[in-house]
């Protein structure tokens, strides 16, 4: 069953086309990828989808309802969390508060909220860190609590914006187990990559875009030796024959 | 349990410093608690530093005033509803100022309050223009004033001390840090920014009312006088701590208590140019504060305590 | 080419088609008269005259704007400074004011060094709470600088009376105020002096630079904080210019510098943040518009006019001019 699908969607900024009409769909539980080279419109979809800013033309639909335009944190609200690409976290505030604050998404008093956040902070691995201010984590923990803030929304969805950049190899191990773990609890999951070793082993299905085009879709092996994206990724001379 | 302390000697005080003058800068105090607390809510908490809060005292104070001169009603009718003018003036300006951002929305802000004291200049038929409005004072001793003004304060430090610790804290703070991040953690990032501007609104109202109850006499350039309202608000945040609950409150201690010391050249004690100072004396205490101590005296207290006495024995370790 | 042509004609149509245009809806409906029609010229002609005024107020204000990114609240009391130190000038060396600004742009241009190195640096990357650091700091410098000119002045209206005060050029039956247009021709000077600076010179070009992009700036080797703090003691200076042409035709008061300073923002407000041109046009339509609603409606509502535009501005074009001009 299809919890999201995005119809048409196309952006402009100015006279720029960032998104020129992507079209898929994404299936309840399964891990979705979407890749493409830098300026491709990978973040921009994203932006799209949840109001950051608005569609140019285009259709996006959420369990069967159309939440085209609708405000930023009514889509929270509905069930799709994300993350940032650069990450934003609260920073004066300590972790513990960070994922209170999204935690009350759900719940009115600070008891519940706090509940919720420290079960969150537990299944992501925070424990430690809960009380110290999210300006002093280094960028590995950093990204780990956007994914815990959107986890304390109670997401059926979650949108993971370039998670692992900038981790090294045993964080983006962690980084990896995390996100299945995640998908485990039933969370569908859209998630924007570079890093190859990341998409292709966790994603059921990717869509690689180029240009706010997209150039291909299918399993990871499919996409992978597809001729175009290849070429969009490494350049004309690494196509086969 | 410290409060509830605060507040006794707060009550007991002009009792025993049974004295005009000295009630007179206590009540002015407290009504620097109010105003200073409740910009306090709305820059320091929320993170929208507003420069034009004299909209909101001054709109307190003449819906107290013109209910008198122009309805004959008791100005304390104006108490009850000078807060309320002042939320509804405070929805119309954050519709048109929370669309933007940074120091646009500060400019807006003082130009709202600016634009409020030119109509009150110019509307003379409704609010007596630049000559003010004058009313009968209610109470010949200061001493009711002082309580009114004192449960005012309570109030709103109470308000907002409840705010902060629940829900409205958490999604203040949060709108302050990351605006954009707190929308997608499902806030809705207007509804509270004018839930936190009507509480501040309305306790700055409150007070602008009971300014005019207690001077028994208002003109625009008073009450909705940029430099000596909305700027001072923001100062008085500012040197007692923004973000802290009872900073302003110390800083409004601070401003009048300096104020007066210049003013009257520390008693009688010091040389009489002393007393043209005043003003000079704070324009520098703000820059000094600003450049040493940018949490104010409460959020830099650790800081304070380190060089003041840095000079006591150190612990062996 | 086509820019200027840009400029000019918005330029022409708020500073002379849109005033005319509503004398000419006066006159169908009856309520104005071929009396008004000149009078508008008369009026159009003051507010250009005071509009370059205006101008390299704002000027002074939107580079600082452009490459701090600060909102100088000093900006009215730097003028308000340099209008005493005219006024010294005058009083006690019997210097012509206009002569003056040889003394009162490099004075103020030392203060303001001073505070852009020992005030207003320090702010830059501090963490602190409220963001508005260093615009609360020129709000104190902006209370020192008016406590202490109290201080030695006292609060006594001042004012400068030259031999020419009074005499007027005519061209047909408009009248031209003698020291307006001194005071315009010099402000014009000041700015093609500002532009061959800003285009021709390396420390112009720098500063440039660092309005359009701080990082990438930095990256080139320009030396990010001596620029900050030059452009502030720059903007005030010109600032400073302003104030010695207006003291010959206001009155000067320590508490002069408030209304002023509002005067400089909606100016770049309407001109849009660091546009320089656009500060020179949001000037000249200020002082066109407050001496329209001086002449046509009241006096108290001149200051209005500028609260005015500002609403519209942020509610209708919140880019400002820039967005039309495109510069």
């Amino acid at each position: 069953m299809n919890i999201f699908e995005a119809r048409n969607l196309v952006k402009f900024f100015g006279g720029l086309g960032a998104v020129n009409g992507v079209s898929f769909k994404v299936e309840k539980g399964e891990i979705f990828g979407l890749i493409g080279p830098n300026g491709s419109g990978k973040t921009t979809i994203f932006n799209l989808i949840n109001n950051y800013y608005p569609v140019t033309s285009g259709k996006i639909f959420f369990n069967g309802k159309d939440i085209t335009g609708i405000k930023t944190h009514t889509i929270c609200k509905l069930g799709i969390a994300r993350t940032f690409q650069v990450v934003k976290p609260l920073a004066r505030m300590t972790v513990l508060e960070n994922v209170t604050a999204s935690a009350f998404c759900r719940v009115n008093t600070i008891k519940e909220a706090q509940k919720l956040a420290l079960e969150a902070i537990e299944f992501c691995g925070l424990e430690h860190y809960k009380d110290q201010r999210a300006k002093g984590l280094p960028i590995g923990l950093r990204k780990r609590l956007e994914i815990t803030r959107a986890l304390a929304t109670q997401p059926e969805l979650i949108l993971l914006d370039e998670t692992a950049a900038g981790l090294n190899p045993k964080e983006l191990d962690q980084a990896i187990e995390l996100i299945k773990e995640i998908n485990g609890r039933d969370i569908t999951l859209i998630i924007v990559e570079h890093i190859m070793k990341v998409i292709m082993t966790i994603s059921n299905r990717i869509l690689a875009i180029n240009y706010g085009l997209p150039l291909a879709e299918g399993s990871p092996e499919e996409v992978s030796r597809n001729p175009e994206v290849i070429k969009a990724y490494l350049g004309e001379e690494y196509v086969k024959g | 349990m410290g409060p509830i302390f605060v507040f006794i000697l707060a009550a007991v005080l002009p009792l025993v410093v049974n004295h005009d003058y000295y009630q007179h800068l206590m009540i002015l105090v407290l009504i620097w608690v109010v105003i200073g607390s409740s910009w306090n809510l709305l820059a320091g908490y929320t993170g929208q530093v507003s420069f034009g809060h004299a909209a909101f005292f001054g709109i307190g104070a003449y819906t107290a005033g013109i209910l008198n001169t122009k309805l004959a009603l008791s100005p304390w009718w104006g108490m009850a509803f000078g807060g309320f003018t002042a939320i509804i003036l405070g929805v119309l300006i954050g519709y048109l100022c929370f669309r933007l951002r940074g120091p646009y929305f500060a400019l807006a802000t003082l130009a709202s309050g600016e634009i409020l004291r030119l109509i009150a200049n110019n509307w003379t038929d409704f609010t007596e223009g630049m000559v003010g409005i004058l009313i009968m004072q209610t109470f010949v001793s200061k001493l009711p004033y002082y309580y009114i003004i004192l449960c005012i304060a309570a109030g709103c430090i109470g308000v907002i001390y409840l705010a902060m610790n629940s829900k409205l804290g958490y999604y203040f703070v949060s709108i302050r840090e990351d605006q954009d991040a707190a929308a997608s953690l499902g806030i809705n990032t207007t509804l509270y920014k004018n839930v936190s501007l009507m509480i501040s609104s309305f306790f700055t109202g409150t007070a602008g009312a009971f300014y005019m109850n207690y001077m028994g006499f208002i003109d625009p350039s008073v009450v909705f006088s940029l430099h000596h309202i909305s700027i001072q608000a923001i100062l008085v945040g500012i040197i007692g701590g923004v973000a802290t609950l009872w900073g302003p409150a110390i800083g409004a201690l601070v401003m009048v208590g300096i104020q007066e010391l210049f003013r009257t050249a520390v008693f009688g004690l010091a040389p009489k140019w002393v007393s043209q100072g005043h003003a000079l004396a704070f324009g520098l205490l703000v820059v000094l504060t600003i450049l040493y101590l940018s949490n104010g005296l409460v959020g830099d207290w650790p800081k304070i305590k380190k060089v003041l006495f840095r000079k006591a024995p150190q612990e062996t370790s | 080419m086509l820019t200027l042509a840009r400029i000019l004609i918005v330029a022409g149509l708020i500073l002379v088609g849109v005033p005319y245009m509503l004398v000419g809806i006066g006159m169908v409906m009856g309520t104005m008269g071929m009396n008004d029609l000149f009078q508008m010229t008369q009026t159009i002609v003051i507010g250009i005259l005071i509009g370059g005024l205006y101008a390299l107020i704002g000027i002074g204000m939107t580079l600082i704007m452009g490459v701090m990114g600060i909102i100088n609240l000093a900006h009215g009391q730097i003028l308000m400074t340099s209008m005493y130190v005219t006024f010294v000038s005058f009083k006690y060396f019997g210097l012509d004011p206009y002569v003056s600004i040889l003394i009162s742009m490099p004075c103020l241009f030392l203060v303001a060094l001073f505070i852009g190195r020992y005030l207003l640096d320090p702010l830059i990357g501090r963490e602190s709470i409220l963001p508005e650091n260093q615009v609360l700091m020129t709000v104190g410098i902006g209370l020192c600088l008016t406590e202490i000119m109290r201080f030695i002045f006292t609060s006594n209206y001042q004012s400068v009376r030259t031999s020419y005060a009074n005499k007027a050029y005519y061209i047909g039956s408009v009248s031209f105020n003698y020291p307006l247009t001194i005071a315009f021709f010099i402000a014009l000077m000041l700015t093609v002096g500002l532009f061959v600076f800003l285009m021709k010179t390396d420390i112009g070009r720098a500063i440039r630079a660092t309005a359009q992009d701080k990082e990438a700036a930095t990256l080139m080797g320009i030396p990010q904080r001596k620029i900050t703090f030059s452009t502030y003691a720059l903007g005030s200076a010109l600032d400073a210019a302003a104030g010695s042409l207006l003291l010959p035709v206001y009155y000067l008061f320590p508490d002069l510098g408030g209304p002023f300073t509002l005067k400089a923002f909606v100016i770049t407000i309407l001109g849009g943040l660091g546009s320089t041109v656009g500060a020179i046009l949001g000037g000249l339509t200020l002082g066109v518009y407050e001496s329209l609603g001086a002449t046509f409606i009241s006096m108290g509502y001149k200051d209005a006019v500028g609260m005015v535009i500002f609403l519209l501005v942020l509610t209708f074009m919140p880019g400002g001019l820039k967005r039309v001009t495109k510069i």
